[in-house]
């Protein structure tokens, strides 16, 4: 039996109030009007900052032709660009908040889907780590109320992360009017967006909450019939996992550009939160074990989570690539400016994602003695956890603040903010039940594991 | 000069295993085990040294790499930069993406294919070979521990019939 260390705990709403601290105080600062971000350009271009200055020296060039047009020219162009600035930097604590939510809550879900991987597949390595998993996927309930919660927000107009909510983009006589989202409207419009995002988080949520219960049932009567409805539960979670994952990359992430699409987009989601969870798995495990919880798991269970991590990360940069590459080398306008945007304004973190998330793992994962290694695995696991925090940075921060991009004191505190909520509820729920499941077929196997 | 040693035969593997560690224990000296599939563990057991092959593969595998990106360097950047379909062919850098699956078709193609040919060598295996198998039952159903004998052959045979062999052979080997 697992008892939640006071430390533990303290450290956690630790992280929260940081988090709440950090998150508030990019609220605070936030520019409220137009007059504000005059004055924040002014000490940019004071510090001669290069995104902004090249703004300026367009709207200058626009400056031809007989003085009085010229002014009110440049005038009304620089008013557009100011409250462009706005709309971007109102948005940056919310699409900081918005990025680190949906990371946690996807890490959740893919510890999760793990879980429900190993029941399909009656796995004979893996029962051992069984009650880890559950536990740290305990997350996914707070996660996706939170998540719902910033959902239900941007609907409200609170923001301006979905340009496809804003007023009048549907409507042919607003200034605002767009006709290419106007032909998707059908699909994206708001009620739709929330009724799809409550089927997909209830779902995800009931499937986890029946699993987890089946479990506990398992333990206490030594019943199979509990066993067969698991791994039952599991193919047909699977099999809503995967359209629902589907659908809801197009939704949450992918209608932040929505003018763009790409088709393998659902599945490069996919891999980039599966790894991140397994590699908490692996992360949560090694820790246990240190504290002397885990006597069960030896260096083989080790050894297979590194694989996967290892695996997936592959997994994960083979999407990237085919995505990147395929629009690269067609070069079509409409796809290629979700790109060149990201490699010009956010060269260092898009590029960066890629020494993290592919080279180091391979470099340090593909060596066997190193796979059982709990320091290099500790060590790549914060690379594979950072590298696919950027990976979800580079796809909600371009459509939503754009070039006015920073990790500072906001993104930060958001990180902090989730990781401690991710922390206090998967390790409550690790305290609820024992740490080795009880009679389960694969269990006796999964105990002496060999590899 | 002729030596002899001992092949004793056994016909499952489990009995194997043990006689190899009661072998060892005993500080007789194994020459070389034959079955006709893999024994897990087996290695462990006779104490042999893990293999270099991975390592091999991987330094192969960088070969390939450097191979072909030399090689699309040379062609396509350094000896004739067209304009094909307004590929950027002024820097290896700037047409990357287009080379990467040459890349890695070429790291994969150069550390299977080397790897397999250091098996072969490492292995001495190759066609027209004679066969070394010591008794046809070997690659059927049988296992074979070949021990060279020190001392006295009685005791020796004596030892090796205890350990669970089905058979026990005092060889000549020349």
């Amino acid at each position: 039996m697992y008892t939640f260390s006071n430390k533990l705990k303290t450290f956690s709403f630790l992280l929260i109030i940081l988090g709440v601290i950090g998150i508030a105080y990019g609220f605070l600062t936030a520019p409220k009007t137009v007059q504000d971000v005059e004055l924040i350009l002014a000490e940019q271009h004071h510090d001669g900052h290069g995104s902004h200055d090249e703004a300026h020296v367009t709207t200058d060039s626009h400056a031809v032709g007989d003085s009085h047009a010229e002014v009110a020219a440049h005038d009304e162009a620089h008013q557009k660009h100011l409250e462009h600035v706005l709309h971007q930097l109102q948005n940056k604590p919310w699409a900081a908040v918005y990025v680190a939510a949906i990371f946690f809550m996807f890490i959740a879900l893919g510890i999760f889907t793990f879980n429900q991987i190993q029941y399909a597949a009656s796995a004979g390595w893996s029962p051992v780590l069984f009650r880890v998993m559950e536990a740290l996927s305990a997350y996914l309930l707070p996660g996706s109320i939170i998540f719902f919660i910033l959902l239900v927000a941007s609907s409200m107009h609170l923001n301006h992360m979905f340009v496809w909510m804003a007023d009048g983009v549907t409507d042919p006589t607003s200034p605002n009017y767009d006709f290419i989202i106007a032909g998707k409207a059908a699909y994206l419009n708001i009620p739709f967006f929330l009724i799809r995002a409550v089927i997909f988080l209830a779902g995800w949520n009931i499937f986890r909450m029946l699993s987890r219960k089946n479990s506990i049932a398992l333990d206490e009567t030594g019943d199979l019939t509990y066993y067969k409805k698991n791994f039952k539960l599991a193919a047909t979670y699977l099999v809503f996992f995967i359209v629902s994952e589907s659908i809801m990359s197009w939704d949450w992430i992918m209608s932040i550009d929505a003018h763009w699409y790409s088709t393998l987009f659902g599945w490069y989601v996919f891999a980039s939160f599966f790894v991140s969870g397994i590699t908490v798995i692996a992360l949560a495990t090694i820790y246990l074990k240190s504290q002397g919880y885990l006597d069960f798991v030896n260096k083989s269970h080790i050894h297979d989570l590194a694989k996967f991590m290892f695996g997936i990360s592959i997994f994960w940069t083979y999407l990237w690539f085919s995505q990147f590459m395929l629009m690269w080398y067609a070069n079509i306008p409409e796809e290629v400016t979700y790109y060149i945007f990201r490699i010009k304004e956010y060269n260092l973190p898009f590029f960066g994602m890629l020494v993290l998330n592919f080279l180091l793992p391979v470099l340090l994962l593909i060596n066997t003695d190193f796979k059982r290694l709990s320091w290099i695995i500790v060590m790549t696991g914060i690379c594979i956890l950072v590298g696919h925090y950027l990976d979800f940075y580079n796809m909600i921060m371009p459509g939503t603040v754009g070039a006015s991009w920073y990790i500072g004191v906001t993104e930060i505190g958001a990180i902090l903010l989730f990781a401690g909520l991710f922390i206090y509820f998967g390790f409550k729920a690790l305290a609820k039940t024992p740490l080795l499941v009880k009679n389960n077929p694969m269990v006796e196997e999964s105990k002496h594991f060999h590899y | 000069m002729s030596t002899k040693v001992i092949h004793a035969l056994y016909n499952d593997d489990d009995v194997l295993m043990d006689a190899v560690k009661t072998t060892r224990a005993a500080h007789h000296h194994i020459e070389e085990v034959y079955t006709p599939f893999p024994v897990h563990g087996l290695d462990k057991a006779l104490g042999l040294a893990p293999t270099r092959l991975a390592i091999c593969a991987f330094i192969y595998g960088l070969c390939g790499l450097g191979f072909a990106t030399f090689m699309m360097n040379y062609i396509m950047i350094q000896d004739w930069p067209q304009d094909i379909g307004g590929k950027p062919s002024f820097s290896y850098i700037q047409n990357m993406p287009a080379f990467v699956p040459v890349m890695f078709e070429m790291t994969v193609f150069f550390a299977a294919h080397l790897m397999v040919i250091t098996f072969f060598l490492r292995s001495r295996l190759w066609p027209f070979k004679a066969a070394e198998n010591p008794d046809v039952r070997t690659t059927d159903d049988h296992f074979l521990m070949e021990v060279s004998l020190h001392g006295n052959e009685e005791d020796a045979v004596a030892f090796f019939k205890n350990t669970g062999a089905v058979e026990v052979k005092v060889i000549d080997k020349h």
